[in-house]
């Protein structure tokens, strides 16, 4: 069997971001309530809240390490996998990326060193300064990260210019203020911020169980439990938001995410549960609540949302028209310039050139896309259709821990409100059964994005089969098997690690209160 | 928007490729004594706290320095989407190798101190001296790969084919290459090392030093030889224009020996690129034995600055020379992001550039002092 580039591609890019993705989130959210944690102790001068900072820092330095670790080859692998891709887009891709690191990289890995290092070193603002900077970068770096991405979802500001056979920046205006970006860096920065938040409240939980620390675990808790809340809900209007702007901008992803094959009358019912079968194109056994995925997707009752097989028949058309474009960019190729040929293909790129993107799918299964068959171009309509069950299932769990996330933040607020926060063991084991939840909802967050845009790398534009680099499969295979051992080792290691440090709990921290007092005046013992 | 028609595309990608040199010289330098560091570690520090000491010179610093790589990587993809695209793709399983040296450093300086076995932090030393010597070398023999010209070539969709192997990049010359940057990199390590450890470290590191620096300068030397005898430059045979598409298929280049001293000869200027690299290696020589601390540092970046610059002001306007095709090869003129693209990049740096060398300063100050066991023992707990 001969083993496809395109699918090992795939492969690699999801393995690494996936394990990437494990370290991101409690990167993002730890480094926001250390620095809420370390703004009580400068403001209120308690040592406690000191070495909770240290603490949770500790833990904080054990998971960044591999954050960084993993992210190296996140920058460079898009070159060495990815190199149609690189070409194509890098006039646009490539900016959010530099800029993420002129902004954020250097805040976030200058300053960690001072986090660390700086105890002894800095005064008590300076040090809180050096752990706001640290947060700030690690969120500035997936503002610029998710402007990367949502462009790929929602490709704005662009345009394709001939002579150099790629995409190029017309308005980058509209790159940075993309609306599905904006929805997404919110929403996965909240993501991170409750993989964060019920991470120190299943751990605290966990001491007061052991009723060990249980200063600092009460403490901890009461913390997490409001910013946790917080950013729940955050998280799934956000996520609400991104579901609106799907329907606005990648209907076939809502679509594949519903199971819903056929367009129905607004407003749209909203499926539950149900077993989506991609050979018949039908949902069997569907639980269905009305009106709700209209509201979801449209705002509105009376908006139409289109099912998969009206979007396979759009994109048959997109692919017709598509053609039109492929054969005008090579007859002003074959001219030299768009001022060396006639005013009919000046026009048919002009009216066409949004669907060139539609003419690449046929690459797959004939070199000149204009000489492909009607049978090949049904086959690669129907290719614009995701992996609908996985769109299905990813997206209802996800959801589903979203609320449960709500439930149990919620709880704990209400319980540290009534200072209870750990009267109900019940509710601190299920705090700790709580702790690896998050970490499925985002990874399932991701393939719902990533996978729901398939077969795009870059919606409408470039088919991911398209944007790879001529590699052998041998070499593929083996920087596969050498990532994953590499990472799969780190992995354990860095369980290992995490674990022993919350089996050793906080150190003692026996150094004098603040000084709001000069030693002075203290009459000597 | 119009503000970008008041830089010409021209003098916008000159910027970017001198912006380029920038950001590599800088990882070189700041992330050099990193790597240079790590490197040295197994050979000047022979008990445990010697080699905690060695590690935490670099431990609060090194994470700032590499992302000078990160950032290079991604001003790259934005500002020469082809590089990024062919280097990276072309140099696959070298790029790997990288990748998975530098994925060992953080969770070494992290992971090693946090048990108390010596299985354990012999093998994260291990780790570290990897991270440290396999990059150092690499990188060094993939320029002297681009210095010969790499195999690949573009069809007429700009699609890339690489038609080398990985052990076709190990050729002498290439090898040669990656000897000088390690040496080169284990002259900065053993500078630093001078500069930031006192004790038996220090003297072992500046003996390193001073062997790396000798090192240093004959394989410079020889290199610049065996490129004047050994084999041809390119150059560009069709009409230029500057201002151009971004499409390397448009010109014709031949392969001709000398090509790449064309630029001293009518730029004398340009040689102080590669004196530079000699007295600043020989300035680091004679700081180390005379036990200056400040001004070796210095004069080793010094050395690093010459030689990288050398590589780029001896291949200009090159990038990457194609031996496959020729015409194929990615130069300044055909090789960028659009005018656009370049404008708006050039902004973010010119404002964030001169934060980062600011607040980076600030760090180093407030870091500034020997490390010793004292200070490994003071910080109980956070020291790695």
């Amino acid at each position: 069997m001969e083993l496809d580039i395109v699918a090992l591609s795939r492969l690699q890019f999801a393995i690494t971001a996936l394990y990437h993705f494990l370290f991101v989130p409690l990167t993002l959210g730890l480094s926001v309530l250390l620095a809420i944690m370390e703004t009580v102790y400068v403001m209120t001068g308690r040592v406690i809240w000191r070495q909770m900072t240290k603490f949770w820092g500790t833990l904080f330095g054990i998971n960044f390490a591999l954050g960084v670790a993993t992210g190296i080859v996140m920058e460079f692998q898009f070159g060495m996998n990815w190199s149609y891709y690189s070409h194509y887009v890098g006039d646009i891709f490539g900016a959010p990326l530099a800029i993420e690191g002129l902004m954020a990289f250097f805040l976030e890995a200058t300053f960690v060193g001072l986090f660390f290092f700086g105890w002894d070193k800095l005064s008590k603002v300076g040090h809180l300064a050096a752990t706001w900077a640290v947060a700030a970068g690690s969120n500035f770096s997936a503002l610029w990260i998710l402007i990367a991405n949502g462009w790929m979802q929602n490709p704005v500001g662009s345009a394709f210019n001939p002579q150099t056979m790629r995409m190029e920046v017309v308005d980058f205006y509209e790159v940075l203020f993309n609306p599905v970006a904006q929805a997404k860096f919110v929403h996965t920065v909240s993501a991170g911020y409750v993989t964060a938040s019920i991470f120190v409240l299943g751990v605290s939980a966990w001491y007061a169980l052991k009723g060990r620390h249980i200063d600092i675990a009460r403490r901890s808790m009461t913390v997490a439990a409001s910013f946790g809340l917080a950013s729940a809900l955050s998280v799934v209007v956000l996520g609400d938001e991104s579901g609106y702007l799907s329907g606005e901008h990648q209907k076939m992803k809502l679509a594949a995410i519903e199971a819903m094959w056929e367009t129905e009358p607004a407003p749209a019912a909203f499926t539950v549960f149900g077993i989506p079968d991609t050979e018949a194109r039908e949902t069997h056994y569907a639980v269905r609540v009305p009106w709700v995925m209209g509201l979801i997707g449209t705002r509105s009752l009376t908006t139409e949302i289109p099912g998969i097989k009206e979007l396979v028949d759009r994109a048959r058309a997109n692919i017709r028209s598509g053609l039109l474009a492929y054969d005008a960019l090579q007859r002003i190729r074959e001219a030299g310039s768009t001022t060396a040929v006639g005013q009919e293909v000046r026009d048919a790129f002009e009216t066409n050139g949004g669907d060139l993107g539609y003419a690449l799918l046929l690459k797959r299964y004939v070199d000149d896309p204009r000489q492909a068959t009607d049978e090949q171009i049904e086959k690669a309509a129907w290719d614009t259709v995701p992996n609908v069950p996985t769109l299905f299932w990813s997206f209802r769990i996800m959801v589903g821990l979203g609320v449960f996330f709500i439930l149990l933040t919620a709880t704990f607020f209400i319980l540290s409100v009534r200072r209870k926060i750990d009267a109900y063991p019940f509710l601190l084991r299920i705090a700790v059964f709580a702790i690896p939840l998050p970490w499925i909802a985002a990874e399932l967050g991701w393939v719902v994005a990533e996978s729901g845009r398939q077969p795009w790398t870059i919606e409408g534009i470039l088919p991911t089969a398209a944007a790879v680099s001529n590699l052998g499969a041998s070499s593929l295979l083996l920087t596969i098997a050498g990532f994953v051992v590499i990472y799969t080792t780190l992995f354990i290691v860095e369980m290992g690690l995490m674990l022993k440090a919350i089996r050793k709990g906080p150190e003692p921290d026996f150094e004098p209160e603040a000084k709001l007092i000069s030693p002075n005046i203290v009459p000597a013992e | 928007m119009i503000l970008h028609q008041f830089i010409d595309y021209e003098t916008l990608r000159v910027i970017w490729w001198l912006l380029i040199g920038v950001l590599l010289i800088g990882f070189a330098i700041t992330d050099g004594f990193d790597l240079g560091t790590g490197t040295l570690l197994p050979f000047v520090a022979k008990t445990d706290m010697e080699r905690r000491i060695v590690i935490n010179t670099i431990g609060p610093v090194w994470e700032g320095n590499q992302v000078w790589l990160i950032v290079a990587g991604g001003a790259i993809f934005a500002a020469w989407p082809p590089l990024y695209a062919v280097s990276f793709s072309g140099f696959y399983l070298a790029m790997f190798i990288i990748l998975a040296s530098l994925i060992l450093r953080p969770v070494g300086f992290k992971y090693r101190s946090k048990r108390d076995s010596d299985t354990w932090r012999a093998a994260w030393d291990c780790a570290l001296f990897i991270g440290g010597f396999v990059p150092a070398l690499i990188f060094g023999v993939a320029m002297g790969n681009v210095l010969q010209g790499v195999p690949f070539r573009f069809n007429n969709d700009l699609r890339i084919f690489y038609e080398g192997s990985f052990f076709g990049l190990l050729n002498p010359f290439a090898l040669l290459c990656g000897l000088i940057s390690v040496a080169m990199l284990v002259m900065h390590g053993g500078a630093w090392l001078a500069l930031k450890t006192s004790g038996p470290v220090a003297e072992r590191a500046r003996r390193y030093g001073i062997i790396a620096a000798l090192i240093t300068i004959i394989l410079f030397g020889l290199a610049g030889l065996w490129v004047w005898a050994g084999f041809g430059g390119y150059r560009i045979t069709s009409p230029i224009d500057p201002t151009g598409a971004s499409n390397p298929l448009m010109k014709t280049v031949v392969e001709e020996s000398g090509a790449w001293f064309v630029n001293y000869g009518s730029y004398p200027v340009l040689l102080l690129a590669p004196v530079f690299g000699f007295i600043g290696a020989a300035g680091a020589f004679i700081g180390l034995r005379a036990r200056w601390e400040i001004a070796t540092i210095l004069l080793s970046a010094l050395s690093i600055f010459g030689i990288i610059s050398t590589v780029g002001v001896s291949m200009f306007p090159f990038i990457l020379p194609s031996s496959l095709d020729p015409r194929s090869s990615l130069t300044v003129w055909d090789a960028s992001s659009s005018h656009l693209t370049l404008f708006i990049m050039l902004v973010v740096t010119v404002i964030f550039i001169p934060l980062i060398v600011a607040y980076t300063s600030w760090v180093y100050h407030v870091l500034w002092g020997k490390v010793d066991e004292d200070t490994i023992n003071d910080e109980s707990g956070h020291a790695y």
